[in-house]
This record gives structure tokens, C-alpha cells and sequence, in this order.
């Protein structure tokens, strides 16, 4: 216990020789920031069909994109800026339409000038892609109706109907901006090659090894990037980039890593070492198979949620997880989110654990699943996967429920969700910037939202989403969250949420010029990072 | 019957029934400890891992599966002699239990490993031809066959689980088995005594047991022990990799993945006691296996 | 002698075209693709379009038996086709991290054979003494230890001690150079693991070595000589050792191809970008020709170990070669 407070007083000590400092400077050009991707190697460099961060820390660099968060403050979920356009524009046209116009002089990395044309044609590849092209966020983009280029300065978004969640989806970092005459030739041809309009150019990648970039004189934000180059790692193995941190082979990475790493180098770093945190948009739940009795009973289900001391257990759980806060099913700083008075009222969230307990064992008996032992199926991953299980399997044993774990590789994993082969799951719902509106999507029933698992069907939640997703006044829209919430994860309990993690970032002190977000796919282009040595 | 046999001293009588092992096994045990003080090391050291992982429910202080978040990392105290780990679970615990798992894996998998590639070896020496040549090249395939990718592809295909793992590193042992008791069947097979046996109207499974067999031993054993040692390092290295035994089942090599790297410099008990554990025990077995094989080897056997 | 080795040969065929159905099919036996592993892995969804687009896009939505044949035709053209993960040629895959798997295979044989040799006849001749016991302590020990055990210690008392010494952790550079770039930096990269494979193998070969000249000091023909009055320097080195050496260079050979193991968990634990951990990847990804290809390789390399030792033996086993 000692040894912990040390360790979070060391660590705040650090936050607070950090915070003024990275705000106050002037920054310095120059150097090659070598950073490590935790991945063996990203499947394709083509960031609209892939939703792995192996790809997009490799390759946001060296591209643009249309809007997105603000890199001066990357932790709003609000503050979206221009990459390419000019100016954020004001819906027109009862919220439908959005007219945006493109900045002047911005070059691809081969010299030719980069129009609308390119940015209508990247985002018809992502939102219309052709015949036999994946592409992975098309759903996301479901509101949008056409896409057009009226000139070389202008492109506009046409919806189907006006809708809060449109500009926050719009921003997303995985919507890279690609050449139209390449697009035209070879739709797949950004695979396995690169070539961008970012700030940084020439990109030279060593197979499972390494990806390095140069700086890109002619990049349209002035005076970026300020760094001469970069130097990315691909380093798949926690103790290898600790190590490598530790020993300043690499700066950073830009995951995340977990207490016990941050405790190992801040003792053997000291003040070389600076710790910036985030709530992270990524989350824990549980999600029983409704096909499979008795988990096609509510009242297991809630029996389920109320078993279980969120208040208590994650904060002990979050010195050795990548875990923090306890939260409803919306990004905790988003307006949208609820209350600590509000989550309260919610099953599994109570602030009297014996009394959510003792309801629980009644609900059990009085579906006579007492006693119940049953089998939660998991990742074969230890953060936080591994952890919250063991975690879980402990809570559920103190309602009388005996549980053991199987545990399985990726494949296996979403193989056996998508076949219904299972009880009860444990996985994972990961989104990039927060956009609460669709991010919730993993709530509705399967027919719906394909990476549901729970096979169930519910009309009214539906019902529900489509008023919330349609609502353009905010305190209208929030009580409808509200109602949407209490259906989900308490009276129906159509699936379980735990606790959202947590993204700590320890990275040599002489970087800087970097800001945390809620998201490790956020804010990766690097323009703004410099060494400070 | 008898024969005239070389030895490397001369040539000795032998008949069939020198081929059969001698009686007495507790007789045979106290002459072994005393001839090979060595293997009477090793035997030690098996018996107090073994005796730890029979009686843990007895001898272990706490709950081997028991979370206890306010007790994590601890370092060895005299409430943890060594020890918790990342979830405040008591290390001494885990290893005495561990050292169940470890040998119900181990002596599992070598019983099972040894006994099919007995009955394969032998089988395949006796009946000679074309089921020798079949059995031989199904053999080749699986020794050839990366153990890596046979044990990812059974946990992937079978889930993780003891039994699964037990088969996973079986699997390998069978063919090296079955080459070994082959060849030593085979020594057997190209003396002509068999033939006359077969002429004489004695039937296969007589002249398998009675004579084939008792001559394989010696090796069979040798490898026994060897193959438990093998499996129980097989299970630390399938689960390193994370395909053994799961949580929150206490297993040596389980209590080396994962934790046990990331808490490395802070809190290095987590991974020296397990390996130690490891090492302790496999060197025990491996003493023993020795002092066996400086024992039965008939080449030394005359000295 | 010719019969003899003609049917050897042959009987190389029936093994390769067994472990390629054996891979074959093991691969595809597992639940799920390398399409879930890739469209879910990031914890994000996916629609059943984009499954079945990437299916068709793969190949693997046609029948097993085409893709079998494809598979086995392709091996008889020597066209192992493309990573499925990637896109890129197998061949290019496994060319790119072969060197260094190659490099620490090689250097770890080095270490064992200057270790294992003077070793193993130190204790043979000098049997039952304390040298004798201390050496036989040392290869058990060796064979006792699990070898990512040892490799984490080693990382972690090399990390400790530069700190301690130095006031700066020193541990290997993680991007690869090749030897001939920067031998100092290669080296720094492959020492450890090495090290760490090479005891084991070391222990391996010290056991066989001291055996193998155990047996052959027994024979008659050294007692003849030693009666004849021969130094012991030449008794060992022109006949002793020669005779020894024979299985002992089986043991390496064979225990070359079976590297392969100690590799995979090494270069997990140095997290080296070599054929080890391609081979755990490929199978995690459920990537299948990239995986069958590996399998085809290492299967080849073993079996023609085999073969080369069968055929040694056979030349120096006189019923086969004068037949």
C-alpha cells in the first residue's frame, strides 16, 4: 500500500514538472523522433479498409485529411479544426448539406497539385466504395448521400437527414486523403504503397521492421512539421518497448502501457520521464448469449450486472490494468454522459454493494439459475482482457455463480461470438474519436449493428436510437440517452458494461509538442512533436 | 534354447529367459540409491515437489486462485514467504499447486507419449514390411512437423485446457519414442532365435511380451523419464506463449507469462521462484533419469 | 549401395506431401479466418459485406480441395503465392527474417560446439572426478532450464547491472542491422540470444560428446594402444575423438533442425523479426500460406537432415555399401 502511494506521488510529480512545461516553450526544429509501434506489422497501409493501429501510426505522416480534432487540444471531443478546408462551415439547407472549401497550394508528394476532386473521389472510396473494395467505416457513414466536387476548391456533403453525429464522424482519423487519379487506376493500389500530402514524405518500410519518413518541406500548415524525420518500430512485445524506453533506444509509443510499466520507469527514470493520461475511448463489457438459456431471462442477465462492485474493484484493478473509470455506455467527458448521480441509479452501479448483491442471489433464485456455473469466453490478451476476467470470475463467485474462463486466440475469439458458440463473452467495444451517438451502435441488436453478438431483437431500443440519432435539440436528445441507457445495461440488461480503460503514455521527457487524447488513433500525424535536446 | 552371444569381453551363454527382467522392485530401488548417490539427489528433489503438489491442500498457506487486491507485488515477507504476484495471490501457494499441474502434465503426457510409441515401435519392428515402412513415414511427419505449430493449431482448434495441452505435447514424444523402442526391437528381431520361435508354433503376442519387450525396456524407461521433464518444459513454453494451461489455473510456466515480465524489475520474485521451481525439478528428474540410464545400460551393466 | 540410396530418396516424397496435407488441413480446421482476425481485431466492427468481399479477395471461399491442389501444384513450381496478411510473396516474407534467425542459429552452434567439445572429453577422461561431476551438473542444468527463463533473467541482470555500473540501463538496440552494416551493433542484437540458445544446445552435445568418447575409450583398439605405449595426446586426438565425433555430429545435425523450437520462444523474448515469431504470427493471423509455407520449409530442412544422416551411416556401414 505504501509502495503504491509512493508510485502515484512520483507520478503526479511528474505531471506537474510536465504540465507548464508543455505549453510554455519555444520549440526547436530539427532531430529524428523514433517512436515503436506495438504491432508485428500492419496487414495494409490502406487506412480506409483496415481499423488497426498498426496501420494508421505507420502511415498518418505521411497523409491529410479533411477535418479534425484540434492537435492543440486533443482531448475535447468537440474542438474539430481544419486540415485541408479553409474554415469549419455552418450546415446549410435545414442541416443537409455541408460546403467546404479547400485551402490553396497544398501538393502531393509527387509534385502535383492536390483539388477537391481528390477529396471527393477519398471519400467515395470510403463511404461508396466500388465493387470488391473494402471499406470498413462505410456504415458509420450510412446519413450521407452524395458526395460531389462542384470545383477545384469546393466539396460538398449532401445527408439524408441532418444529424449531430455527422461532423464528429467526419473527422475521423482513418479518413486519409488519397489521389484521385490513382484511386481511378487502381483502387488498391494505397495497400501497399504510400503517398500522401502529410508532413512527411519518402516513406521507407522494412518489412515487420521499421517505417521512416523524411520531412516534407512543402507541407501547407507553415513552419511544420518540426521535426527532420521519424523513425517508427514495429515492437509487439510490452517488455521489449518498456525496455527500449527505458534504455532510450525509442521515445515513446503511442498506445499505451500499463501501472506496472509506469511505475518501472518512472523508478528508473525519475524526471527523464514524463506520464501524460487519458480516459480512453475503449471499454469493457460483457455480453450474454440471449439464444442460450438462462441467459434469454432478464433477470439472469441483470443478476449478472448487479454481482459485480465496479466501485471498489476498479480502482484496485486499475493499478495493474489499463482500466480506470467507472461510466455508462457514453465516453465519460462527453455532455452526453451521465451523472454520478444518474449512473447510481443504474443496476451494477449502486453505491451499496451488499444490497446489489442480495438482489442479485434473489434474482437467481427466483429464476432458479442459483448457483449457476456457466463458461465466459475471452481474448487471449492480457491487457486488460485477461485481468478483468480473473476479476470477474472473483465477483461472480461471491453471488454463488461458479464461472471458469476459455480462453481464445483473435480468430477463434470473434469466430465463436459471430457463431453464437458461447455463454457469455467478455470483449471489447473500441471507437476513435468520441461520437457518442455512433458509438453506441455496438448496442443494438445484430440485425442492426453487425458487431453485436448478444441475438437478441428489441423493436423499442431501435425505436429509441432512431428518435436520439434525429433529435437536433441537446437536452432532448440527452434524456432520450438517458432512457436508452436504463433499457441496455439495466432492464433488459441486454449487455453488460464495465469500466472504461485508461491510455497512459510515458515517453521520454525531451518530446514534446505531443498531446494525449481519448483515442490512440487520434492526433498521429506528428507534426507538432519536437525534441527538446 | 540357448545362444552364444558377443560381449565386449568375450562371448557369454544366454538363453531367452536372461531377457527377462529380474524380480524385486523395492530390492532393486535400495540397490540403485546406493550405487547411484546422484539419483538418490534427484529423487529427492522430484519427491519434494511431488509430496508438495500431493499435499498442497494441506501444506498451502492460502488459496491458490484467491485475488487480494490490497496484498499485490508483495515482496517475500513472513506473511508471503514468496511472496504475491500482480493480483495479491500467494506465490508459495501457487507453486505448490503449480507442482500438481506440472506433474499431471508431465507424467500424462510421458505415460501416454511412451506407451503409444511403445506399442507403435514394437508393432512396427515385429511385423516388418510394408506396415513398418507406412507406420515409419506417418512417423517422420509428425517428428519433422514444427511442435509449435501443431500445439497453436490443437489449442486453436481443441480450446486451451489441461487435457488439450497434454495432448499437444504428446503428440511430438510418440514418434521420438517409437524410433527408439524400433531400433531396439529391431536388434531383437534380426536375431534368428525369433524365427525359430515362429517355427516352433509360438504365437505373435508371446513373443512380443515375452522377449521383445523385456529387451526395450531399459530404453522405454529411460526415455520415460526423460519425456517428463521434457513435457514439464513443454507446458512452461506453451504457456509462456500463451497457449497453455489458462487462468486461473496455478501452473509454473502459466505463472511465467504475462505478470511475471512486465513486473520484472519491480517485482522479480513473481518470475525467479516459478523458474526456479521449474529448473529444480526438471534437474531432478533429469539426475535420475541418468543414474537409471548408468544402470540398466547392459554395456555398463558388465563392468 | 545405389538401390539403397535411390529408395531413401524416394521415400523423402510421401513425408513432404504428408506434412503439406497435414498443414493443410490443421489450418483449417482452426475456427475462424484471417479475415475475423483482421476486420475484428481492432475491437471495432464489421458488416458480413465486408467478410465476403474479403473472403473472395483471399481465396478462401472456394473449396478445399482447390485450394489444395493450388497449393500443391504451386509447391511443385516452387510458388509458395503471397502472404495472405500482407499481400507480399511468401518468399519475400520469409527471406527478410531469415538472415537473422540464421545468424543466431549459427552463433549459437559455435558457442556449443566450443563449449560442448573440450567439455565433454575433459569429463570423459577425467570420469567420476570432480570434474567430471561439475561439467555433468552444469549440461544437466542446462537442459533443466526452461530457455525464455533464461533469456528474461538475462535481459533483466544485464539491464540491472549497466545500471548499476554504468548509471545508464543499457539493452540491445531493437532495430535490426545486418552484420555486414554494423558488426558491433549486429552483434550486440544477437549475442544474448545466442547465448541463451547456445547452453542449452551446448548441454546437449556435452552430454553426447562425453558418451560418445566414453564409449569409444572403452574399445579395444585404445587399450591396445595405450599398452603399445602411445602418449595419451595422441590417443585422444588422432583416435579417439575422430571415432567419437561421428555421433556426435549427428546429434548436432539433427539438433539443428530442431532449433526451430528454442528459436520461436527466444525471439519472442528478444523480440527479434525472425522466423520464429513469423511462424507464431502466421498461425495467430491465421494466415494460411504464409503458415504452410514455414511448415513446407522446416519439414524439408529436417527431413533432408534425416536423409543425410541416413545416407552417412549407410556409407560407413559396411553390409550396405559393399551389397
Amino acid at each position: 500500500m505504501a509502495s503504491a502511494i509512493r508510485v502515484w506521488g512520483i507520478v503526479a510529480g511528474m505531471l506537474l514538472i510536465a504540465s507548464p512545461g508543455l505549453t510554455a516553450e519555444t520549440p526547436k526544429p530539427g532531430g529524428t523522433f523514433t517512436f515503436m509501434i506495438p504491432a508485428d506489422a500492419p496487414p495494409s497501409f490502406d487506412a480506409h479498409r483496415e481499423g488497426t493501429f498498426a496501420t494508421l501510426h505507420a502511415v498518418a505522416p505521411f497523409y491529410s485529411v479533411l477535418i479534425r480534432i484540434n492537435p492543440d487540444n486533443p482531448s475535447s471531443t468537440t474542438d474539430i479544426v481544419c486540415d485541408l478546408c479553409t474554415e469549419m462551415p455552418k450546415p446549410t439547407d435545414g442541416g443537409k448539406t455541408y460546403t467546404f472549401k479547400i485551402r490553396e497550394g497544398v501538393k502531393w508528394h509527387d509534385g502535383t497539385p492536390l483539388t477537391a476532386d481528390d477529396i471527393a473521389a477519398s471519400w467515395e472510396h470510403i463511404v461508396h466504395p466500388p465493387a470488391g473494395v473494402l471499406s470498413v467505416r462505410q456504415s458509420w457513414y450510412m446519413m450521407v448521400d452524395t458526395i460531389t466536387a462542384p470545383d477545384p476548391k469546393t466539396v460538398v456533403f449532401r445527408l439524408k437527414f441532418p444529424t449531430t453525429a455527422f461532423l464528429p464522424a467526419l473527422a475521423d482519423p482513418f479518413t486519409l486523403v488519397y489521389k484521385k487519379e490513382i484511386l481511378a487506376k487502381d483502387p488498391r493500389w494505397y495497400e501497399k504503397n504510400i503517398l500522401g500530402s502529410g508532413p512527411f514524405k519518402s516513406p521507407e518500410y522494412e518489412t515487420g521492421q521499421s517505417i521512416k519518413g523524411v520531412r516534407n518541406p512543402d507541407y501547407h500548415h507553415e513552419g511544420l512539421p518540426l521535426l527532420d524525420g521519424f523513425i517508427g518500430i514495429f515492437a509487439a512485445k510490452q517488455a521489449t518497448r518498456i525496455d527500449a524506453i527505458r534504455g532510450d533506444r525509442a521515445a515513446m509509443e503511442f498506445r499505451g502501457l500499463p501501472p506496472s510499466a509506469i511505475e518501472e520507469l518512472g523508478k528508473a527514470l525519475g524526471d527523464k520521464i514524463t506520464v501524460q493520461t487519458s480516459d480512453w475511448n475503449c471499454g469493457s463489457m460483457v455480453t450474454a448469449n440471449h439464444k442460450k438459456k438462462p441467459f434469454d431471462d432478464a433477470r439472469v442477465r441483470r443478476a449478472l450486472t448487479l454481482g459485480i462492485d465496479r466501485w471498489r474493484g476498479v480502482p484496485a484493478l486499475s493499478k495493474i490494468a489499463d482500466v480506470h473509470t467507472v461510466g455508462g455506455i457514453v465516453f465519460p467527458a462527453s455532455p452526453l454522459a451521465a451523472t454520478k448521480e444518474e449512473l447510481q441509479q443504474i443496476a451494477g452501479f449502486w453505491p451499496d454493494i451488499e444490497k446489489s448483491r442480495t438482489e442479485a442471489r434473489r434474482l437467481l433464485k427466483e429464476a432458479g439459475a442459483e448457483g449457476l456455473s456457466f463458461e465466459l469466453l475471452n481474448r487471449n490478451i492480457d491487457q486488460p482482457y485477461k485481468y478483468v476476467g480473473a476479476w470477474l470470475v472473483d465477483e461472480w463467485s461471491k453471488i454463488g455463480l461458479k464461472v471458469n474462463q476459455r480462453v481464445a486466440p483473435t480468430g477463434p475469439w470473434i469466430d465463436a461470438m459471430r457463431r453464437g458458440d458461447f455463454q457469455v463473452t467478455l470483449q471489447a467495444n473500441c471507437r476513435s474519436l468520441p461520437n457518442p451517438l455512433l458509438d453506441i451502435q455496438v448496442y443494438l441488436p445484430g440485425s442492426i449493428f453487425a458487431g453485436n453478438y448478444g441475438f437478441y431483437e428489441d423493436a423499442h431500443e431501435v425505436e429509441l436510437y432512431e428518435r436520439m440519432l434525429h433529435e437536433t435539440d441537446f437536452a432532448k436528445q440527452r434524456a432520450l440517452m438517458r432512457e436508452f441507457e436504463k433499457l441496455v445495461i439495466d432492464t433488459e440488461a441486454h449487455e453488460n458494461w464495465l469500466v472504461w480503460w485508461y491510455r497512459t503514455v510515458p515517453h521520454r521527457s525531451y518530446v514534446k509538442g505531443w498531446k494525449i487524447s481519448p483515442s490512440h488513433f487520434l492526433n498521429q500525424d506528428l507534426a507538432t512533436v519536437w525534441l527538446d535536446r | 534354447m540357448t545362444f552364444a552371444t558377443p560381449t565386449p569381453t568375450g562371448t557369454a551363454a544366454v538363453t531367452l529367459d536372461d531377457f527377462v527382467p529380474p524380480r524385486g522392485v523395492i530390492a532393486l530401488s535400495i540397490r540403485f540409491f546406493r550405487r547411484q548417490p546422484v539419483g538418490a539427489i534427484g529423487m529427492v528433489l522430484v519427491m519434494f515437489f511431488g509430496l508438495g503438489g500431493i499435499f498442497a491442500d494441506w501444506i498451502a498457506p492460502y488459496n491458490p486462485t484467491a485475488n487480494d487486491f490490497a496484498a499485490m507485488t508483495e515482496a517475500p515477507s513472513w506473511a508471503h514467504w514468496l511472496g504475491t504476484d500482480q493480483l495479491g495471490r500467494d506465490l508459495l501457494s501457487r507453486i505448490l499447486y503449480g507442482a500438481r499441474t506440472a506433474f499431471i502434465v508431465g507424467l500424462s503426457a510421458a505415460m501416454v507419449g511412451g506407451f503409444s510409441g511403445l506399442v507403435l515401435g514394437v508393432g512396427s519392428a515385429y511385423f516388418g514390411g510394408r506396415i513398418d515402412l507406412f507406420l515409419q513415414r506417418i512417423l517422420d511427419i509428425f517428428m519433422a512437423f514444427p511442435l509449435i505449430i501443431m500445439a497453436l493449431a490443437v489449442v486453436s482448434i481443441f480450446g486451451t485446457g489441461v487435457q488439450n495441452v497434454i495432448l499437444a505435447i504428446t503428440i511430438p514424444l510418440i514418434p521420438r519414442c517409437a524410433r527408439v523402442v524400433r531400433s531396439s526391437a529391431l536388434a531383437i528381431r534380426e536375431i534368428p532365435y525369433v524365427d525359430a520361435a515362429r517355427a516352433l508354433g509360438y504365437g505373435h503376442k508371446r513373443i512380443i511380451l515375452r522377449h521383445m519387450v523385456p529387451n526395450v525396456v531399459a530404453p522405454f524407461l529411460i526415455m520415460l523419464t526423460a519425456f517428463v521433464g521434457q513435457a514439464i518444459l513443454a507446458e512452461a513454453a506453451l504457456s509462456y506463449l500463451g497457449l497453455g494451461v489458462q487462468e486461473p489455473v496455478p501452473a509454473w510456466g502459466l505463472m511465467l507469462q504475462g505478470g511475471a515480465e512486465e513486473y520484472a524489475t519491480t517485482a522479480p520474485w513473481i518470475a525467479v521462484f516459478p523458474g526456479l521451481a521449474i529448473m529444480l525439478t526438471v534437474f531432478g528428474i533429469n539426475l535420475f533419469g541418468d543414474s537409471l540410464r548408468d544402470v540398466l545400460d547392459p554395456k555398463m551393466r558388465d563392468r | 549401395m545405389y538401390r539403397y540410396i535411390i529408395n531413401r530418396v524416394l521415400l523423402v516424397f510421401p513425408t513432404l506431401i504428408g506434412a503439406a496435407f497435414l498443414v493443410f488441413a490443421l489450418m483449417r480446421l482452426i475456427p475462424g479466418d484471417i479475415c475475423l482476425v483482421r476486420l475484428g481485431g481492432g475491437g471495432t466492427s464489421f458488416t458480413a459485406q465486408s467478410l465476403a468481399n474479403c473472403h473472395a479477395e483471399i481465396g478462401i471461399d472456394r473449396s478445399w480441395i482447390v485450394q489444395f491442389i493450388d497449393f500443391v501444384w504451386g509447391l511443385a513450381r516452387f510458388d509458395f503465392g503471397v502472404s495472405m496478411w500482407s499481400g507480399k510473396p511468401v518468399v519475400v516474407e520469409i527471406l527478410s527474417r531469415f538472415p537473422i534467425s540464421l545468424e543466431v542459429a549459427l552463433i549459437a552452434t559455435l558457442i556449443s560446439i566450443t563449449i560442448a567439445i573440450p567439455l565433454g572429453t575433459i569429463s570423459a577422461l577425467k570420469q567420476n572426478t570432480w570434474i567430471d561431476l561439475l561439467v555433468r551438473t552444469f549440461s544437466i542444468a542446462g537442459l533443466a532450464t526452461p530457455s525464455f527463463w533464461l533469456g528474461i533473467m538475462s535481459i533483466l541482470i544485464v539491464l540491472d547491472l549497466t545500471q548499476a555500473i554504468f548509471g545508464q540501463p543499457w539493452m540491445p538496440p531493437i532495430d535490426y542491422v545486418s552484420l555486414w552494416q554494423d558488426p558491433i551493433r549486429n552483434l550486440s542484437i544477437v549475442m544474448l540470444p545466442a547465448l541463451t540458445i547456445g547452453y542449452r544446445y551446448a548441454a546437449v552435445s556435452m552430454r553426447m560428446t562425453r558418451s560418445a568418447m566414453l564409449e569409444v575409450l572403452r574399445e579395444d583398439y585404445i587399450r591396445t594402444a595405450r599398452a603399445k605405449g602411445l602418449l595419451e595426446k595422441i590417443i585422444i586426438n588422432r583416435h579417439a575423438l575422430k571415432n567419437a565425433l561421428l555421433p556426435v555430429v549427428t546429434v548436432i545435425g539433427i539438433e539443428f533442425a530442431f532449433l526451430l523450437g528454442g528459436l520461436v520462444v527466444t525471439e519472442q523474448v528478444f523480440n527479434l523479426n525472425g522466423i520464429g515469431r513469423l511462424m507464431v504470427l502466421s498461425v495467430q493471423n491465421q494466415d494460411y500460406t504464409l503458415t504452410q509455407a514455414l511448415v513446407m520449409v522446416v519439414v524439408t530442412i529436417a527431413v533432408l537432415t534425416n536423409l543425410f544422416v541416413d545416407l552417412m551411416y549407410a556409407w560407413f556401414d559396411p553390409r550396405i555399401r559393399l551389397n
